[in-house]
């Protein structure tokens, strides 16, 4: 245990000391600060931010009334729409990548230069997750008792999607959505390939270029990720698993 | 009735256009003899022809098979002694969490961690050469195959050891206990009772790590920036350009990996299935 303890401390120490060590001769935040100041940085920074906060609305948009719909209404497409939700699985990110390029660089669909194509691959890569947590909080609320009660006071569909479903899976939402945020920010070979500001193909730019900052950046992506998990084992009352193999 | 199936649609609708549409484009792809008509099957041949893409097939088949069995070995070893071994409760959960950010701290962060380490001016080689021995003077170098590995490993412990923690919770104290009543030792408790029940897990865990090796990219990029022939790098340096010279076999080699995911998911489902009659 001790070696596996020192294996895994061990590369994460010496990201975070050579990211201190921008000033030559004593240890400082030199690195962060030019990181932050750095404008591609923001710029690429940010873009990931709005992928995968658009990711987490389109996936939540399509997967919530989908779970809702099969649990409520067409049970037998369960088997169908789990196996679709597994397949992005099968397919490792720059098989997808390839197949979405070559997919949409031609007409009628010529769309590869938009950023739907991006976020659609995001919601893609991330869909097991999303659909996941989102049917794992649907099992635990009576969704039968919400949708007649919802009906009897004159709901229609979407008002009982957004108003009365949606709000009793909050947790379920929140832990796929962090999980999603912590995959589409991580990611590099979607954006790379799709020839999108990322902070995944700019880290991996820079990783050519400067010696400290890509360190700084590192554990920022790093203590991104940890917050992310950490925020989803405390709402999610420690039972969602949050094991991803995404971006890699 | 009609109105259940239009909530599915978005979903189909999604799925098929960027799901099964870019999916069927490299199926038609691999087989079709455009600018001709008709299909063939030339580029699935050129596949096996091709020393340049078989290469890159097996390494990355090689570091997989490599990463999954240590992997899978050492990780089932720290799960045991952290589930078993009498570890505090938080520090169990903590170690859980942490496996949980490790097992994604992959791709380019990962591999430039493993940079601020091991490369010649990282921290663990600067302070070995203080003490008077350099690696890199002995021929260790971080950029090949075996550096790879290591790093790789960084993720596949943790996954394994998060998915293969059910399993060895499901082992449950009453088996111990009766093995030892019935007279046997440590050793005939792991050969028959607790290995058989785990094996079929440890087995399908040690697949899906395979198949997160086999289609790791970002990783192998940030360290090496294609040096190492891996079958996603091959794929990925297609699509930026026509390296293989022929669009044809490029689908090719999607298919090809698409194949190999799909044994190795197909072997885990088998597996899975047997895991599940004793975890109940």
């Amino acid at each position: 245990m001790i070696l596996g303890a020192l294996y895994f401390f061990l590369p994460l120490l010496a990201t975070f000391i050579f990211s201190l060590k921008a000033k030559l001769g004593t240890l400082s935040l030199l690195a962060y600060q030019q990181t932050f100041a750095d404008q591609a940085f923001v710029y690429n920074f940010t873009y990931s931010v709005i992928w995968a906060l658009s990711t987490i609305v389109v996936g939540i948009l399509i997967l919530a009334p989908t779970a809702y719909v099969i649990r409520l209404k067409v049970p037998k497409a369960r088997t169908a729409v789990e196996f679709i939700t597994l397949l992005p699985f099968v397919i490792p990110a720059v098989v997808l990548v390839f197949g979405l390029v070559r997919t949409f660089s031609q007409p009628p669909l010529l769309i590869v230069n938009s950023p739907i194509v991006l976020v659609a691959g995001y919601a893609v890569l991330s869909m097991p997750y999303m659909y996941r947590s989102i049917d794992t909080g649907l099992r635990s609320i009576d969704v039968r008792t919400l949708t007649e009660a919802g009906q009897s006071l004159g709901a229609g569909g979407a008002r009982i999607m957004f108003d009365v479903i949606l709000p009793n899976i909050r947790v379920a939402i929140l832990s796929g959505s962090f999980l999603t945020f912590a995959i589409v920010v991580g990611e590099m070979v979607l954006a790379q390939y799709l020839s999108k500001p990322a902070f995944g193909p700019y880290m991996a730019y820079q990783m050519q270029e400067q010696a400290y900052e890509p360190a700084a950046m590192a554990i920022i992506s790093f203590s991104l990720t940890w917050i992310a998990l950490g925020i989803i084992q405390l709402v999610g009352r420690g039972g969602a698993q949050a094991q991803i193999g995404g971006g890699h | 009735m009609s109105w259940a199936w239009l909530g599915l649609m978005p979903f189909f609708i999604f799925a098929l256009f960027f799901l099964l549409y870019p999916s069927s484009t490299i199926f038609i792809g691999s087989f079709s003899n455009s600018p001709k008509p008709g299909f063939t099957f030339k580029y699935i041949l050129a596949l096996f022809q091709s020393r340049y893409v078989l290469g890159a097939y097996w390494i990355s088949i090689k570091i997989s098979l490599l990463t999954a069995l240590g992997g899978g070995l050492f990780g089932f070893l720290l799960a045991y002694a952290a589930i078993r071994g009498g570890l505090p409760t938080a520090l169990r959960s903590g170690f859980m969490t942490f496996c949980g950010v490790a097992s994604n701290f992959a791709g380019v962060p990962l591999a430039m961690a493993f940079i601020s380490l091991l490369s010649p001016q990282g921290l663990l080689i600067s302070l070995l050469s203080h003490l008077g021995f350099n690696p890199y003077y002995h021929g260790f170098t971080l950029y090949t195959f075996w550096g790879l590995s290591i790093v790789y490993m960084y993720f596949q412990f943790p996954l394994m050891v998060l998915i293969i923690a059910p399993a060895i919770d499901g082992l449950r104290r009453e088996w111990v206990e009766a093995s030892e009543n019935l007279g046997a030792n440590s050793f005939q408790y792991w050969r028959y009772v607790a290995l058989p029940i785990l094996l079929p897990s440890i087995l399908g865990t040690m697949i899906l790590l395979f198949g997160n090796s086999f289609g790791a990219f970002a990783t192998a990029w940030g360290l090496t920036g294609g040096l190492i022939n891996l079958i996603t790098l091959v794929v990925g340096s297609q699509l930026s350009g026509d390296v293989l010279g022929s669009a044809g076999l490029g689908y090719a080699a999607c298919l090809g990996m698409l194949v190999v995911m799909a044994l190795a998911i197909t072997g885990y489902t088998l597996l899975q299935r047997r895991t599940e009659r004793w975890l109940k």
